[in-house]
């Protein structure tokens, strides 16, 4: 039962249509996104009665493609976490690895798709939400090409970082849920069809994925990073070697490709999130939504009140230390610079996939943590996004598949890194293993 | 949503006033051991964030650790960038948004069909 790790933090069925590619299957749905009359919380106290009077664009398609909807699964506050530890509602349980935390932030999401208490899940990836969780508790997730998913209705964290993605038990169904949420839409100026859409049904709505999970590798060509796998642990090293050789196996060949722009990505990536961060998260002032801060002091003191009581102490953290990064004097050091970062990674990943189909690497540096053992040490945290956070700041598509366990039993993911509006060949290298 | 813009607003002016384009000098020397807990009192109130004493104390430790990372973002080269940048346009016609009974419906409290806020000053 997904109460017994604390998956959902509203379980409360939403009817989608009677017919449709989704109908009778279950789609959970993290709680930033918006669901017209049921509560969505952000895995904040800030927001803990708030109720969207309307749906997000995923939604709203989930709905009309026949899919229910069984609840809001719980989340890192704000989807600031790697763990689903920092959420309001309490810590997720890993049900792949009980006793571990699920990853995050959308371990609800991955945790219910794990225990086959939903069929699949939306989650949000703004530098690794989806796939972080998806390898921890052994399932597949997908972060989209930016500009893919309409972000219409998700609350923001960080804008110019974040896709709403599927998670599945397997590539296949991960690629059908992403048929339903994928093409443009007019209320989010940031969508766009795939230059591929026309070749693929006109107006991008009718995008084929499903079809190039075929598990077909051969003469697929694998360009592995080895920023992204020095760094990592040899437990989980082990595992994607294994995966790698299976490949071969297949047909597939692999070379090793060198981008040292990813040597920043983690520090660039932070001041980025945390500096957008700042200024998205400044609406939540308990005036028109959210905790309110009374009416006794001037409207700083009231709001600093407001944010006291609503904020847990990572959002806080974010927060400020984005105010800072954004301020004068500090701006041309931090922000200016990390943009700098993300152009350097953006070229870089361009030329390694000019010489590649697709790039792998480990999803996760490492194993799923203890429950409890990250959360005093926020840096530590933060430096296991080291694989994911390129990707966002790439703006490229990426999918986790399960590769397989530690010897302890622990999941590991492996990550396919495609070109812009790729998806149909990170979908057909991961399906060779999931 | 305009003060959504104010607050941002507000919080570069102060600073700005405050520190001062000299202080993105002192900055260069390694803003990490410039953490001290005035300043953490002084971003939080930027970012109107009432803070605890022991969470000043706390984050204080953290931010030099974090910010002493971030100082490796001083080797990333300066990097042209290629944006492919298009604006996107609609007519500029009416169309239906939320009434004013949903708009209000998740205010702490209201007024007469308004929202109900603090003074201001």
């Amino acid at each position: 039962m997904a109460t017994d790790y604390n998956a959902y933090v509203t379980a409360e069925p939403i009817e989608g249509a009677e017919e449709g590619p989704l109908a009778g299957k279950t789609v959970a749905v993290k709680d930033n996104i918006s669901t017209e009359g049921v509560r969505t919380t952000c895995g904040s106290a800030m927001l803990d009665d708030y109720v969207p009077p309307y749906d997000a664009t995923v939604v709203e398609r989930l709905k009309e493609a026949g899919a229910t909807i069984p609840g809001k699964t719980n989340m890192d506050e704000f989807g600031m976490g790697t763990t689903t530890e920092t959420s309001a509602f309490g810590p997720v349980e890993n049900p792949a690895a009980p006793g571990h935390v699920p990853g995050g932030s959308s371990g609800g999401s991955a945790a219910v798709v794990a225990a086959g208490d939903a069929d699949m899940a939306l989650g949000s990836d703004t530098g690794g939400s989806i796939r972080c969780p998806a390898a921890f508790c052994g399932v597949v997730g997908i972060k989209p090409t930016y500009g893919l998913v309409s972000r219409y209705g998700l609350v923001a964290y960080a804008n110019s970082l974040e896709q709403i993605g599927p998670i599945a038990p397997s590539v296949e169904e991960a690629a059908e849920l992403l048929e339903v949420i994928a093409g443009p839409d007019g209320r989010d100026a940031t969508t766009r069809a795939p230059p591929n859409a026309d070749a693929a049904g006109g107006d991008g709505h009718d995008l084929d994925y499903a079809s190039a999970a075929d598990g077909d590798v051969d003469g697929l060509d694998i360009g592995v990073p080895t920023e992204l796998v020095a760094g990592a642990d040899e437990r989980v090293t082990d595992v994607f070697w294994d995966a790698i050789a299976d490949l071969e196996e297949r047909g597939a060949s692999y070379h090793e490709v060198e981008l040292p722009s990813v040597e920043y990505a983690v520090e660039s990536y932070y001041v980025i999130a945390m500096s957008e961060a700042s200024s998205n998260l400044a609406r939540f002032d308990g005036v028109r939504y959210g905790q309110t801060g009374g009416y006794d002091g001037n409207w700083n003191e009231t709001f600093a009140e407001s944010r006291r009581k609503g904020f847990g102490d990572e959002v806080k953290r974010r927060v400020l230390l984005g105010t800072y990064a954004l301020s004068a004097g500090y701006h041309d050091k931090y922000y200016a610079k990390a943009q700098d970062a993300r152009a350097w990674i953006q070229q870089d990943f361009d030329e390694a996939l000019a010489e590649a189909d697709v790039l792998a690497s480990p999803t996760m540096p490492v194993p799923p943590m203890a429950l409890g053992e990250s959360l005093d040490d926020p840096l530590t945290m933060y430096l296991a996004d080291a694989n994911t956070t390129p990707v966002n700041m790439a703006n490229l598509p990426a999918i986790s598949v399960p590769a397989g366990e530690t010897e302890e039993g622990l999941p590991v993911g492996l990550q396919f890194v495609g070109p812009a509006f790729g998806e149909r060949a990170i979908i057909r290298a991961g399906s060779a293993l999931a | 949503m305009s003060d959504e813009t104010d607050v941002d607003a507000d919080a570069e002016v102060e600073v700005d006033a405050e520190t001062g384009v000299d202080g993105g000098a002192d900055a260069a020397d390694g803003a990490a051991d410039a953490v001290d807990p005035e300043e953490v009192r002084h971003v939080a109130d930027l970012a109107r964030v009432d803070l605890a004493d022991d969470d000043v104390d706390r984050f204080t430790e953290q931010f030099a650790d974090i910010l002493a990372s971030f100082e490796a973002l001083d080797e990333v080269p300066e990097v042209e960038r290629e944006e492919e940048l298009a604006n996107v346009m609609r007519p500029d016609e009416e169309r239906e948004g939320l009434t004013q009974d949903e708009a209000l419906s998740n205010a702490p409290e209201t007024e007469d069909g308004y929202f109900k806020g603090p003074r201001v000053s």
